[in-house]
């Protein structure tokens, strides 16, 4: 093969089967993926979760993993904020004509390693190339099958007053990292993206209680986004202790240069959890337990005032709105 | 919360004085006040009102026409990115630049410069507004761009400077916050001498604790009823300021009247490059017409800017103008007063 990714390994003759088997089966080793049209599978258990999400973050690699770990943690994320488990994992390459063979092996490396991390089984995927300028590098999209833990049911609209609000580990990473990747600002920084499968996190909530009322993962648009959503939906006002949120130092220094609140960069490793009060410690001490999960942390309070509102009690003691997310964040994060 | 937020609160809570409005001249200020909730912890008869000190938000429209007009003429803007949404008379940059302007955000005017010198093939201007702060910034690149000869790279200018600004505002408030960044440049003298002429004020740092301290400063002397300044900020500004950048200014600009959106013309309040530098001057350099701007008639910046009305006393505040939607600069800028009662809500009381 040449070392880089030619319009014909897209054609669907020998040299993409040549791609497919160097590059992607061999990596992705799992029996359930053949050379036939559909995977053919065991259904779950109980109910079943399924999601799609695509990536075309830019750069595609950054501190802390690329492209390819980013689309196995995203789907797994979004099935385990169900309270499913991931089974089977399809992904969708679009790729542009020229692209390093080199890397995309990288990228297959990383989704081979983040699959087996999560317990997910790659069971097919599909290879497009695109000409020169029509896509730019290489775009992901990932659709993940799971099953629903029994007695699992959270859901955005069942946020309560007085339920605790969890926060799985510090926030901003991923958007900090990314941001400082592109090298616009000419900012250097020690930050590494949080991005990683959650799902052991969830299990071992669901350990402590089944009685979770909301999980999200924190994504595009970060916890603050995350937050005035599952206020709106829940009809529900959320009290914030800022001093309560967990902000690595270094994420905290490029904030403060660039006027940006972290709260509202992206996380691609970080759940918001809504949970009864009182279940809260016991929760936080296991997902403390966790090794993706080890920052957790209780960062405020639902309440019945200023319902669909973000509420945050200052570092001065005082009272604030969290401002509500623009829409202006930074494109093509993940 | 430490012992000393807990006095400066205290400060606050118990002021018994009189009547006092305090003016943030800073729009950092006024988004920090808002941000800490320090406007909630203040007694009823103190007022905060929102200065001019937004660079974006006292720029006239003409000033963005005249911008604009370079763009259509083939030249490369590149501006800190406040400016790309701000309307001008008819449109903004972000329009010109879907128009296929050419358009590029910077953050520094020595980007701008740099950009330039790996665009030999392009003319470029870096629209170059701000006060005392920033101007240093932009004097450096032309002074830069002068000695290493390079010939495709020019201001447009429409800086400001704060002294006679504050004379302007005199009537406006009791006590002045006054902005600790510009007088880190200029220093502490011009405060000194506003207090002969019976105009208080305090000298604020951006954190939390500098912010409350400034405050707590502020309404205990107000209670004394003579006129006072204090430097709040001593960690940053010297009463000397910094000479090396005030030499800067000097050897590149010179004062010149100027118009300030709201405010009118204010005379010797502006900077135009001295004759030296006539070279990058963008509007000698391209001959550019005298452009006159006009502000979209029903939009309030001007008396916001004055601190006569508060953003949400505007008719098309937070209805027509909005920050996705903005009418006038106030609610472009992250500085703009508009923007941040709109993000923060108002007062939340």
């Amino acid at each position: 093969m040449t070392d880089k990714v030619t319009l014909a390994m897209g054609a669907g003759g020998r040299q993409t089967a040549q791609l497919i088997d160097e590059v992607f089966a061999a990596r992705f080793n799992s029996p359930l993926l053949t050379a036939d049209d559909a995977a053919v599978l065991e259904p779950p258990r109980g109910r079943m979760a399924m999601s799609t999400d695509g990536f075309i973050v830019s750069p595609s690699f950054f501190a802390g993993g690329n492209i390819g770990k980013l689309s196995i943690c995203g789907t797994v994320n979004d099935l385990a904020c169900m309270g499913a488990r991931p089974l089977y994992l399809t992904c969708g390459f679009v790729i542009e004509e020229g692209y390093p063979l080199d890397q995309l092996r990288q990228i297959a490396d990383a989704m081979a390693a983040t699959a087996a991390a999560a317990g997910v089984s790659l069971v097919a995927g599909d290879t497009k190339v695109a000409g020169k300028g029509q896509v730019d590098g290489v775009f992901i999209t990932t659709t993940g099958v799971g099953e629903i833990v029994e007695g699992a049911a959270p859901a955005g609209a069942k946020a309560r007053p007085g339920d605790a609000i969890i926060v799985t580990g510090d926030v901003g990473r991923h958007g900090c990292t990314i941001l400082l990747a592109r090298d616009e600002f000419g900012i250097e920084a020690d930050v590494t993206s949080d991005c990683a499968p959650l799902w052991d996190s969830v299990e071992a909530m669901l350990g402590v209680t089944k009685d979770i009322h909301v999980i999200r993962d924190a994504t595009r648009g970060g916890v603050g986004t995350v937050l005035y959503e599952i206020a709106s939906q829940s009809g529900v006002g959320v009290r914030l202790d800022a001093a309560a949120v967990p902000v690595d130092p270094a994420v905290g220094g490029v904030c403060r240069m660039l006027g940006l609140e972290p709260l509202y960069l992206a996380c691609e490793g970080r759940l918001v959890v809504i949970a009864p009060k009182e279940e809260a410690p016991a929760l936080v001490e296991a997902l403390r337990a966790c090794p993706n999960s080890q920052g957790a942390a209780i960062i405020g309070e639902i309440t019945d005032d200023r319902p669909g509102w973000v509420v945050m009690r200052t570092e001065i003691g005082s009272e604030t709105l969290l401002p509500q997310p623009t829409g202006e964040l930074l494109p093509r994060i993940c | 919360m430490s012992d000393a937020t807990t006095t400066a609160r205290q400060i606050l809570a118990t002021y018994d004085g009189p009547r006092l409005r305090i003016m943030e001249v800073c729009g950092t200020h006024t988004h920090e006040n808002f941000r800490l909730g320090i406007r909630k912890l203040l007694p009823p008869q103190v007022d905060l009102i929102s200065g001019p000190g937004c660079p974006v938000c006292v720029t006239p429209v003409g000033f963005i026409d005249e911008a604009i007009w370079l763009a259509e003429h083939g030249v490369t803007i590149t501006t800190f990115g406040d400016l790309v949404r701000v309307p001008g008379t008819s449109k903004n940059l972000a329009a010109a630049r879907a128009d296929g302007a050419r358009v590029q955000v910077v953050y520094s005017p020595l980007d701008a410069l740099e950009y330039a010198k790996e665009h030999a093939d392009e003319q470029v201007c870096f629209l170059s507004v701000g006060f005392e702060t920033t101007v240093p910034a932009a004097c450096l690149a032309v002074s830069q761009a002068h000695a290493e000869g390079v010939g495709n790279f020019s201001l447009l200018v429409a800086n400001k400077t704060m002294p006679n600004a504050y004379a302007a505002l005199k009537g406006s408030a009791d006590v002045f916050l006054y902005p600790g960044h510009v007088h880190a440049i200029t220093g502490t003298q011009l405060c000194e001498d506003l207090v002969e002429q019976g105009v208080s004020g305090v000298l604020a740092g951006f954190t939390a604790k500098e912010l409350l301290t400034a405050m707590a400063v502020a309404l205990s002397k107000a209670k004394e009823g003579k006129p006072f300044f204090v430097n709040a900020y001593p960690r940053v500004v010297k009463s000397e300021g910094t000479p090396a950048a005030v030499a800067l200014i000097e050897q590149v600009m010179e004062p010149c009247d100027t118009e300030w959106r709201g405010l009118g013309v204010i005379p010797q309040s502006g900077l135009r490059l001295r004759d030296e530098y006539a070279a990058y001057d963008a509007r000698k350099k391209h001959d550019m017409p005298v452009i006159e701007g006009h502000a979209n008639p029903a939009c309030r910046c001007g008396n916001v800017l004055r601190g006569e009305i508060t953003p949400e006393q505007c008719p098309l505040f937070g209805k027509v103008c909005t920050p996705l939607h903005p009418v006038g600069a106030c609610m472009v800028s992250g500085e703009g007063a508009c923007s941040a009662f709109y993000q923060y809500g108002g007062n939340l009381s």
